[in-house]
């Protein structure tokens, strides 16, 4: 490890012109120098177990927080967090509504893709293509034909899905290395699909003008009518947000313990054994596909409403990292992991904001760090095995 | 016997996640001589080689070489030590031909003269695989690829060879052919020899002693034709009823 | 027709290049069966300390004197340099996930190839370097063809280049070692290979050779960018995939084949979609003969 920063040192302090100069790259350094000194530190105080009576009091709690989580029933809980979400708009603002806006977005997207990746095992790179076309596809119904949000929906998450299917048809017969790179490449195809298709797309310059989404209000000033309102107002997008947030989660968790999920699981756990106790693997890895694709086409499209303004900027290969992080961090096949992922993947850089410049970097290390150290994620699934051919050798 | 044992195992225990492969093996190897392991499919066998070599680690226990202990060594290092096995399955470089397979034996060793002379040896031994020397390992048949594979390691010059089922898949009369070389190796070039068997009768044919392994445990040790003589290893290794 | 002499010649051109960072692919994933995504990384990070050591030789006006011996100079040290790089990030982020399943590791290459990128934006800027124009100006003239003099010397270095790897893989012992190891690592390790050292040689090889393709990337085009790993990365990946994972002469064709294809698509079907064209064949090849033109059958130049 010290060896790599060493190597790194040289160039990146040497300039173009010739000079030496150290001061950017001695920033850089410095800061993931001091993160390493305090992960060392912590390392040896654990070796030397000066740790272990901290360790032991943080146990403590912790069974005994496990063992509070155990009594209260799980609707309880599900109720304060649903409550936590409702109220969650009331007391803050705009700034914050916008954060949690962005988290429940990158849930959806990571619940999609956690069906492929996690689920059915499968290395998705090309992911972010999908929102791609959910978002094209609102923003290009609602700048031409004027077609309202919830309508656009539906369509939406069906033009994904079609995609998805498309993409999915020749590639998902390959093996899993494969695959990352073949939808790595259909990700990069599709947007360079949209920044070159300026009859459709308007290419690298976006489409402006989107239409928020909208609901028929009540309204009683002349008698009863119904009255079409935009939900400009974030409070109002957050619910909206909301709401197909836990459309995913609730959709996500019956797929997980449904048959189908099972035979995704067995595909993910041993491709051969599933197929030869019946499963029909290349139709069920088509489906997970297109149900990873249909919550991004989803996702996608209130992105679109959100945002109202999409270009193939935000379609980038780093959207699909950061969703993958996600669902790796947060823990493969979990949902509260996948939450968890984008919650600290959305808010951490917040907090943070001052070193804004070294997310990706730091994106990049915790992903490393999170594979060697604990691959299966902070809270990892209960049903989690290896793949069977991978074992030997 | 009164000289030290040039390779012992002392209580090894391993497994395989939860599942105990072997559950405290002890046993003794002598320079010079013949030792057959003999046992049923499972019984432990490759294992047991496979970890005298540091491939698969052991839990507890103890595995001496020449008086030194070598368990947690790193498998590439003990070759050049003089211990080398020729692993079930023969596992030939399949891409790689004849004399690139056999000069992989040697891989440890940067005397090419006395390679060179070790490669005509394995030839003498062998003459078979001078016919095929650049053709691929993987296109030989069974039986000269097991040759290629002891003569691969001879290459490395072993003190003590480890032989995993040198007659797996072979036709009788090439196994016949391949006991007799090695008979011939442990005599001319004095290599003690480990051989492990599910074909009891020629391992303990060709051994001086033998070891019975039954689950992962040594269940009767004795000189090879004593066990050939005894009653319950003829019914249950012999196929006699 | 002279259109068409002309565009074989950059795509031989182009196509050298993507054969040298091909290699790189082919032979890690040859020996680990793992899609070095940082790959891509090794080969931006040799562009820039081309950059650099040119640019500090010019400074100290040796770039004028001696273009060829510094060029060669600048090369063989960012040659060296990315080779300790690999080795560094093999250590760091694939060594400790040898027996981990295949998603993590990859995860973890995913991962290496963005902090990489981003420790590259980070300390050299976001905009694009220039190269120090030396090597740029003059060529053969064969009626409306231009041949320039880097085009002949990126050829020629891509030649020697591939030779000497040639020779390294199948005639010396250390190649043989790496073919071994790449067959079997159980076996290898019986007879006294490390696999692990071995292992690190074959990224130190691939890097190095990647490391020589950025430098004559930045040369050609003149600049280099931090994010100029990412697609001919991926293009490299899919020659490789197209000659075959894991063989190198495969590697090589591969990499001949998708640079003509993107230069002849450029010429004749459309530039802007220059792009795709590789990712197409690539998902073609898969698709129709997923073991690559040179996969399995002729597999004696497998690693």
């Amino acid at each position: 490890m010290v060896w790599l920063f060493g190597l790194l040192w040289p160039l990146l302090g040497i300039h173009a012109d010739g000079t030496l100069s150290f001061t950017r790259a001695f920033n850089v350094w410095f800061y993931i120098f001091a993160v390493t000194l305090v992960i060392v530190v912590v390392v040896v105080l654990q070796k030397q177990g000066i740790l272990d009576g901290f360790g032991r009091s943080l146990g403590a709690g912790k069974t005994g927080l496990t063992a509070v989580y155990a009594r209260t029933p799980q609707w309880a809980w599900i109720a304060a967090v649903a409550v936590l979400a409702l109220v969650f708009p009331m007391f803050t603002g705009r700034y914050e509504q916008d954060v949690a806006i962005n988290v429940l977005v990158y849930v959806c997207l990571g619940l999609g893709l956690n069906i492929v990746i996690g689920l059915a095992g499968m290395l998705d790179l090309g992911y972010i293509a999908f929102y791609g076309v959910g978002a094209y596809t609102y923003a290009l119904l609602s700048v031409n034909f004027q077609i309202p949000f919830w309508l656009s929906l539906p369509v939406a998450a069906f033009t994904a899905c079609i995609a998805g299917c498309i993409i999915g048809y020749p590639t998902l017969r390959m093996r899993g290395d494969y695959l990352a790179i073949v939808t790595l490449g259909f990700g990069e195809i599709v947007r360079i699909i949209l920044n070159n298709w300026m009859e459709l797309t308007n290419g690298p310059n976006g489409i402006l003008g989107i239409k928020a989404p909208g609901i028929f209000f009540p309204s009683f000033a002349e008698g009863f009518s119904l009255e079409h309102l935009y939900l400009k107002k974030l409070h109002y997008l957050y619910y909206v947000i909301l709401l197909l947030a836990v459309f995913t989660v609730i959709a996500v968790r019956r797929l997980n313990i449904s048959r189908i999920g099972r035979a995704w699981e067995a595909i993910r756990e041993d491709e051969t054994a599933a197929e030869l106790m019946g499963v029909n693997t290349y139709r069920l890895k088509l489906l997970a596909y297109a149900m990873g694709a249909i919550f991004a086409g989803l996702a996608g499209a209130f992105f679109a409403a959100r945002v109202r303004f999409v270009s193939p900027e935000s379609f980038t290969f780093l959207e699909s990292a950061t969703v993958l992080a996600m669902v790796v961090l947060g823990g493969m096949a979990s949902i509260p992991g996948v939450i968890l992922g984008a919650l600290a993947l959305i808010v951490l850089p917040e907090i943070f904001r001052e070193f804004e410049l070294y997310r990706m970097l730091c994106l990049g290390g915790a992903m490393v760090m999170m594979m060697v150290f604990k691959p299966s994620g902070f809270i990892a699934a209960k049903r989690l095995g290896r793949r069977s051919e991978e074992r030997e050798g | 016997m009164t000289t030290a044992p040039i390779l012992e195992l002392r209580d090894v225990h391993t497994s395989y996640g939860n599942i105990k492969a072997l559950k405290g093996i002890s046993l003794s190897v002598y320079p010079g001589e013949i030792v057959s392991i003999i046992g049923a499919n499972g019984a432990g066998k490759s294992t047991t080689l496979m970890s005298i070599c540091g491939i698969i680690p052991l839990k507890a226990g103890e595995v001496r070489y020449n008086g030194q202990a070598i368990q947690g060594k790193p498998a590439d290092l003990l070759p050049p030590m003089g211990l080398c096995q020729v692993p079930e399955g023969r596992r030939i470089f399949p891409r790689l031909s004849v004399e690139d397979n056999l000069d992989m034996g040697a891989f440890f060793r940067r005397d090419k003269d006395e390679i060179s002379k070790d490669r005509e040896h394995v030839f003498a031994l062998f003459p078979v695989l001078k016919d095929r020397r650049n053709q691929h390992g993987g296109t030989l048949s069974g039986g000269e690829q097991q040759m290629l594979a002891i003569g691969r390691a001879l290459m490395s010059r072993p003190k003590v060879l480890l032989l995993d089922e040198p007659s797996l898949g072979l036709a009788p009369l090439i196994v016949q052919k391949i006991f007799e070389i090695i008979n011939e190796i442990n005599r001319e070039d004095g290599t003690t020899i480990l051989l492990v068997e599910q074909n009891a009768n020629i391992a303990l044919q060709t051994a001086q002693r033998g070891y019975v392994l039954e689950t992962g445990a040594i269940i009767m040790e004795d000189e090879a034709q004593n066990l050939l003589n005894n009653p319950e290893i003829r019914k249950a290794y012999l196929g006699e009823s | 027709m002279e259109f068409f002499l002309q565009q074989l010649i950059n795509g031989l051109t182009l196509g050298g290049i993507y054969a040298l960072i091909a290699l790189g692919y082919t032979m890690v994933y040859g020996i680990i069966q793992l899609i070095n995504f940082a790959h891509g990384e090794f080969f931006a990070a040799g562009g820039y300390m081309g950059v650099i050591l040119l640019s500090f030789l010019a400074g100290q006006g040796y770039l004028q004197t001696h273009p060829w011996l510094c060029l060669g100079g600048a090369m063989l040290l960012a040659m060296v340099f990315c080779a300790f790089l690999a080795m560094a990030v093999e250590k760091v982020a694939y060594m400790p996930l040898r027996k981990s399943t295949r998603l993590a590791a990859l995860v973890s290459a995913l991962g290496m190839s963005i902090f990489l990128s981003n420790g590259l934006m980070l300390t050299q800027g976001v905009y694009d370097k220039p190269y120090p124009a030396a090597f740029s100006q003059g060529g053969f003239e064969f009626g409306n063809i231009v041949v320039s003099y880097l085009q002949i010397m990126i050829v020629l270095i891509t030649i020697g280049l591939l030779i000497f790897l040639n020779i390294l893989v199948f005639k010396t012992r250390i190649g043989k070692a790496m073919r071994a190891t790449a067959q079997d690592k159980v076996m290898s390790a019986l007879v006294g290979i490390n696999s692990n050292k071995i292992i690190s040689l074959t990224f130190a090889i691939g890097a190095s050779l990647a490391a020589a393709a950025g430098i004559m990337v930045g040369l050609y085009y003149g600049s280099v960018n931090y994010t100029m790993g990412f697609v001919p990365g991926i293009k490299a990946f899919a020659a490789a995939v197209l000659g075959g994972i894991g063989n190198i002469t495969g590697a090589m064709l591969g990499g001949l084949i998708i640079g003509m294809v993107e230069i002849f698509g450029a010429g004749y079907i459309s530039g802007q979609y220059k792009d795709v064209f590789a990712f197409i064949i690539l998902i073609a090849v898969l698709y129709f003969r997923p073991t690559g033109i040179m996969g399995e059958n002729v597999d004696d130049t497998r690693v």
